[in-house]
């Protein structure tokens, strides 16, 4: 579904991936764990077309990514979750969800969308009207997935889903991440949280400075001792 | 129920036209009122420019009398090189000098417009200035355009054009606002980079945003040079600029209510302080100071004025400008 293939990013002079290559298949949830400055969020800024790579191939649903710009790559049917969650704060909830069906114009297609999302967040729903600035961190979170989902997305692109939040929330957001995954959504997921993220993913790829270090089945990743000292905290 | 209320409005905006015009014509309103009253709406109209401009799309712009001398000089020039006397071909001229200052302004909008793409916040603000101040001396040296005694020309535009120009580009700025289009510049504003996840193109509404704005700004400066009867490089200085920039902070950024509220006080009190000239500068600094203390937001914050309707046009329903 995705493919991406020897992919160089610079900012500036600083050469941040160094030579990617990964895949995602559909209906896989795939993960990219690494620590800080790894380059997880700079590989999704790139996919969802905010940075340009000035090398290599990127490949979505057979189409060529370098080519798209940002606004046309949400038309694909592939959609972003920035990092740090960045609803419109000063927004209420339904127009931030309003917000995420933008280049829809098929106005039954997005009603039926935003009862599924309240579907899925209940909370949403009870909060429609309340500015999204004043939400918790947990229920921004569920906003900026549920904003996301309203542009219909083939694949979903999530950058940690997890931040800043109590145990208890992450692992309801990770529940939904797979409610998600099952209704047939493909989801490339970027955590810190690698735990969390491999006991949810089939696959795994791990980023060390810009390049893939590890890759392979979630499963195995989660019990190889490698993964398992450097960021699980293992022994 | 909608052109219910918005007929209701015109009757109003009708009403209140017809009033005044006859209470001019008997000379019940002074020459100095209904000069105030045609400048209240030349400034309504740079404040809505510059609204969209700051204001919804969030793009800090201190360059608005650039446009507005721009849109003067522009339909100033078409009656010059057409020698145009009072008479029918007005009816002509005036609406073609008028569009001729909108066109010229808003491509320079779109040339300043496109900067933004690398630029934000307080640099871009630079970079407007200098646009600003790069117009100004331009026309200074320009002989052809009358350089620093600047360009003479008749009273063609008067209180009655200026208020229907006003309310035109009152309705023009509610509509873009209230559409996608408008959804998509304040959405850029609350969040540039969620904008861009969400498929707006950011780089397409800042650059419209900075046309629209110019354009307006244009025909605030058409308004003007054939109100006025003169117009020189000296008037559109940073200071003009500053003055739009506080009557929409002074408003509320992101209001049409509230920088109109912002263009009519501080117009009238400029009008109102000048018989102090030494003392009005430091009454309206006060008074800014003042204001910044008690309502940092504006007048108006992002809210609109809402008229006695059960909802009034001026507020919509899930009203995406409300909010600080």
């Amino acid at each position: 579904m995705l493919e991406l293939e020897n992919v160089h990013v610079y900012y500036g002079a600083i050469h941040a991936l160094q030579g990617i290559s990964f895949r995602v298949d559909e209906g896989e949830i795939v993960t990219l764990i690494g620590s800080n400055g790894a380059g997880k969020s700079t590989t999704l800024k790139t996919i969802s077309g905010l940075l340009r790579p000035k090398e290599g191939r990127m490949t979505y649903l057979g189409k060529d990514l370098t080519a798209v710009g940002a606004p046309d790559i949400v038309k694909l049917k592939l959609s972003h979750v920035p990092e740090g969650r960045r609803v419109f704060a000063n927004m209420t909830v339904r127009e931030n969800l309003d917000l995420g069906a933008y280049q829809r114009r098929d106005a039954k297609g997005i009603k039926k969308d935003m009862a599924h999302v309240f579907e899925l967040f209940p909370r949403l729903e009870e909060r429609q009207a309340q500015v999204a600035g004043t939400l918790s961190g947990g229920e921004q979170q569920m906003l900026a997935i549920g904003r996301a989902i309203m542009s219909q997305p083939k694949l979903l692109l999530l950058d940690e889903p997890s931040m800043g939040l109590a145990p208890i929330l992450t692992r309801q957001i990770f529940d939904i991440i797979r409610a998600i995954s099952q209704e047939g959504t493909t989801i490339l997921l970027v955590e810190q949280n690698a735990r969390m993220a491999l006991s949810v993913a089939d696959r795994a790829y791990v980023l060390e400075t810009g390049r893939i270090a590890l890759s392979g089945d979630a499963g195995e990743l989660m019990n190889s001792p490698e993964v398992s000292k450097a960021y699980l905290g293992g022994r | 129920m909608r052109w219910e209320k918005n007929l209701i409005l015109l009757a109003a905006a009708g009403v209140f036209f017809v009033l005044t015009s006859i209470l001019a014509g008997r000379g019940l309103i002074s020459r100095f009122v209904l000069l105030t009253m045609t400048q209240v709406c030349i400034y309504i109209i740079l404040a809505l420019g510059l609204n969209l401009i700051t204001g919804f799309t969030g793009q800090l712009s201190i360059g608005h009398a650039g446009f507005m001398s721009i849109g003067a000089y522009g339909a100033g020039f078409i009656m010059k090189t057409f020698d145009v006397q009072a008479g029918p071909t007005l009816i002509f001229f005036i609406p073609f000098a008028l569009i001729f200052g909108v066109l010229v302004a808003a491509a320079f909008g779109v040339l300043l417009g496109l900067p933004t793409l690398r630029l934000r916040g307080d640099y871009l603000a630079i970079a407007t200035i200098g646009f600003g101040e790069i117009v100004r001396i331009v026309l200074l040296n320009t002989k052809a355009l009358g350089g620093a005694s600047g360009m003479p020309l008749k009273q063609f535009v008067g209180w009655g054009a200026a208020y229907w120009l006003m309310l035109l580009s009152v309705v023009l700025i509610y509509n873009f606002v209230n559409s996608s289009h408008g959804r998509a510049c304040i959405a850029i504003r609350e969040n540039e980079i969620a904008a861009e996840t969400m498929g707006i193109n950011t780089t397409k509404y800042k650059v419209m945003a900075f046309a629209i704005g110019a354009g307006l700004a244009g025909l605030a400066g058409g308004i003007y040079a054939n109100h006025m009867y003169m117009i020189q490089p000296s008037t559109f200085n940073f200071l003009k600029s500053f003055e739009i920039l506080v009557m929409v902070v002074l408003g509320g950024l992101g209001s049409i209510t509230g920088c109109i509220l912002g263009a009519i006080v501080m117009t009238v009190m400029n009008n109102a302080l000048g018989i102090f000239p030494e003392i009005r500068m430091i009454i309206v600094s006060v008074l800014l100071v003042t204001m910044m203390i008690f309502r940092p937001n504006g007048l108006m914050g992002t809210t609109e004025l809402r008229l006695p309707f059960r909802r009034g046009p001026f507020g919509t329903k899930g009203d995406m400008t409300n909010g600080g």
